[in-house]
């Protein structure tokens, strides 16, 4: 039995180390697969834009710009949103309805990002083409800054697209996020803000926000993690072209959608190489995002324990 | 008093603002569930169920996609649980204060949401480059990655739970600690770990990236899983990119199974934990 005792300890504590190998596996794995690649390209990878396999050259700047301009997108459309949801949730909702409407929310979170790839190129960028985006289009004509930025044809797919199903995908983590963080408020601070006289606004603008402030940043950070890796549902809508464009309505591509189209077909190691390599990129970004946000919580659940 | 209304405005217009956001959100799941029910019940047949995947213009179903995505789903849950119940189990028991538990789950949350497409590549240079040919051995250890986190998660989470008298009474009757662990933790936390573990499922049949270049596809009924094996999300994948109308349509099919699937495991597992709760 004593045998038994200290084998099943360090059973466990194998098992708990070899998550940790497995992370070390992913990191090396990806290193030893982008080495061709780095070789050859060396920092000029990440300024050069073309990105030719015929000739194989290959520059990561469009997958790069395409992934942070999209999740810049769905974090502006899902931050407001998700703090507006959570915010009525927590104060606003009567009792009977918060349970079903969170868990509606938390819903939009375990559909498969596939499925909303299909219902993007099928639904939602039709209509955006028909109806939306040329009404922006003749709307920005006249203004500056916002011609570039609504300018050229409507495909209805392109990087607009995939910045908003993004949005919709990440909302819910951000929501959920954000109710449980401003539970974690000690109660008898609303209740002196109220007491003196605040509206229901000012007491979340004043008192709970800042409380929460930290934890609230971990939970978009968490969101914005989610964002620049999503796969599926941005390499249905992205339209897939390697190119820099100032109009946000342009095709472009991102990190994992270009690694998603292109792996199978990659013909050559340095090809697969560059791939890999973007690979890495990506998770060496989502690895801080993500890193930052865990930290951001732990700090926050410190709070409410002590 | 000027003052004091304007306050109110603003008051107003915020709350309602919230209220339409809410409104919005849940407008988007009705939407996308609308869209999923109204196309995919269409191609709704028992050839679905019965026949192979078809090549453009000819007749077929989805049966070897389901199969291949049932088998995958099976060999990488029962690779990854025990994993992640092991990992979380000495998190939470015998290294519950130790250096290791607070890297381990640092880690481990890494993982949890470390984009899928990455544990993809990772399995494609680690197994398929080794062995020379894409697999569903492969598909289904890139799954079992993703479990692991998951578990690890749900199982600590739970143990920790588990009162500790429960613990020092089981102690306290001569069982060793391995014995107590299982005999009485991990019965105490049962349905913890169980929603754990459905999360899990849920979670990867859904799942496209990392079979994307793993398991790959195969259009043929294939039980050698040391070839390539097809899934029910990359046939979506690959059908609804097609120009073939009948394709598109199996797609959506594909995709109503998969988010009923995914669905009704995401439920059970959250009246398994509320009822949990409630005792």
């Amino acid at each position: 039995m004593a045998l038994f005792d200290f084998f099943f300890h360090n059973l466990t504590r194998a098992a708990a180390v070899l998550v940790l190998v497995i992370l070390g596996g992913v990191i090396f794995s990806l290193v030893y697969g982008s080495l061709p690649a780095i070789k050859a390209f060396g920092f000029g990878f990440l300024t050069t834009e073309s990105w030719n396999p015929v000739t194989e050259k290959f520059g990561a700047v469009a997958p790069i710009y395409g992934t942070l301009v999209t999740s810049t997108i769905a974090m502006a459309i899902a931050v407001p949103l998700g703090l507006g949801i959570a915010i009525f949730l927590t104060e606003l909702c009567p009792h009977a309805l918060r349970r079903p409407i969170g868990v509606a929310i938390e819903l939009l979170a375990g559909i498969p990002s596939i499925i909303y790839g299909i219902w993007g190129l099928f639904v939602l960028a039709p209509f955006l083409q028909q109806h939306v985006q040329p009404a922006l289009i003749s709307l920005t004509g006249d203004v500056p800054v916002l011609s570039s930025l609504f300018a050229g044809p409507p495909y209805g797919i392109g990087m607009l697209t995939a910045g908003f199903i993004l949005a919709i995908m990440v909302l819910p983590f951000i929501t959920s996020i954000s109710r449980d963080v401003f539970d974690t408020v000690p109660p008898v601070l609303k209740e002196a803000a109220s007491g003196v006289g605040c509206t229901t606004w000012e007491v979340m603008r004043y008192v709970v926000i800042p409380y929460t402030r930290v934890g609230v940043i971990g939970g978009v950070m968490l969101g914005l993690g989610r964002a620049l890796g999503e796969t599926m549902a941005v390499t249905f809508v992205i339209g897939n072209a390697h190119k820099v464009s100032s109009s946000l309505l342009a095709p472009g591509t991102t990190i994992s959608a270009t690694i998603a189209n292109e792996f199978t077909e990659a013909v050559g190691d340095l090809y697969t190489s560059a791939l890999i390599e973007l690979g890495l990129i990506l998770f060496v970004i989502t690895f801080f995002v993500l890193a930052a946000a865990r930290f951001m919580l732990m700090r926050i659940e410190q709070k409410s324990g002590a | 008093m000027s003052l004091y209304s304007s306050r109110r405005r603003i008051n107003v217009v915020a709350t309602t603002l919230c209220w339409t956001g809410t409104i919005f959100g849940l407008a988007w799941l009705v939407l996308i569930l609308g869209a999923l029910i109204y196309e995919g019940a269409r191609g709704l047949s028992p050839a679905v169920f019965t026949e192979m995947t078809p090549p453009p213009g000819a007749t077929g179903g989805l049966l070897n996609a389901i199969a291949g995505s049932l088998v995958m789903t099976v060999i990488g849950v029962l690779l990854g649980t025990p994993l992640g119940m092991l990992a979380g189990t000495f998190m939470a028991e015998y290294g519950r204060y130790s250096k290791l538990s607070t890297v381990v789950r640092f880690i481990n949350d890494i993982l949890l949401s470390a984009p899928s497409i990455v544990i993809g590549l990772f399995v494609y240079t680690v197994v398929v480059a080794q062995v020379g040919h894409f697999s569903g051995i492969a598909g289904a250890l890139a799954l079992a990655v993703l479990v692991v986190p998951v578990v690890v998660r749900t199982t600590e989470d739970m143990l920790l739970l588990v009162p500790l008298p429960l613990r020092e009474a089981a102690t306290a009757l001569g069982l060793p600690r391995s014995h107590m662990l299982m005999r009485v933790a991990y019965r105490a936390a049962k349905s913890g770990i169980v929603t754990g573990v459905l999360l899990a499922i849920a979670r990867v049949s859904g799942e496209t990236a990392p079979l994307l270049f793993t398991s790959l596809n195969n259009q043929f009924w294939s039980t050698d899983l040391n070839a390539p094996v097809s899934s029910l999300p990359v046939v979506i994948f690959q059908f609804a990119l097609s120009p073939y109308k009948d394709w598109q349509q199996l797609a959506w099919t594909g995709a109503l199974l998969v988010t009923i699937a995914v669905l009704l495991l995401s439920i059970t597992a959250r009246a398994l934990s509320s009822q949990g709760k409630h005792k």
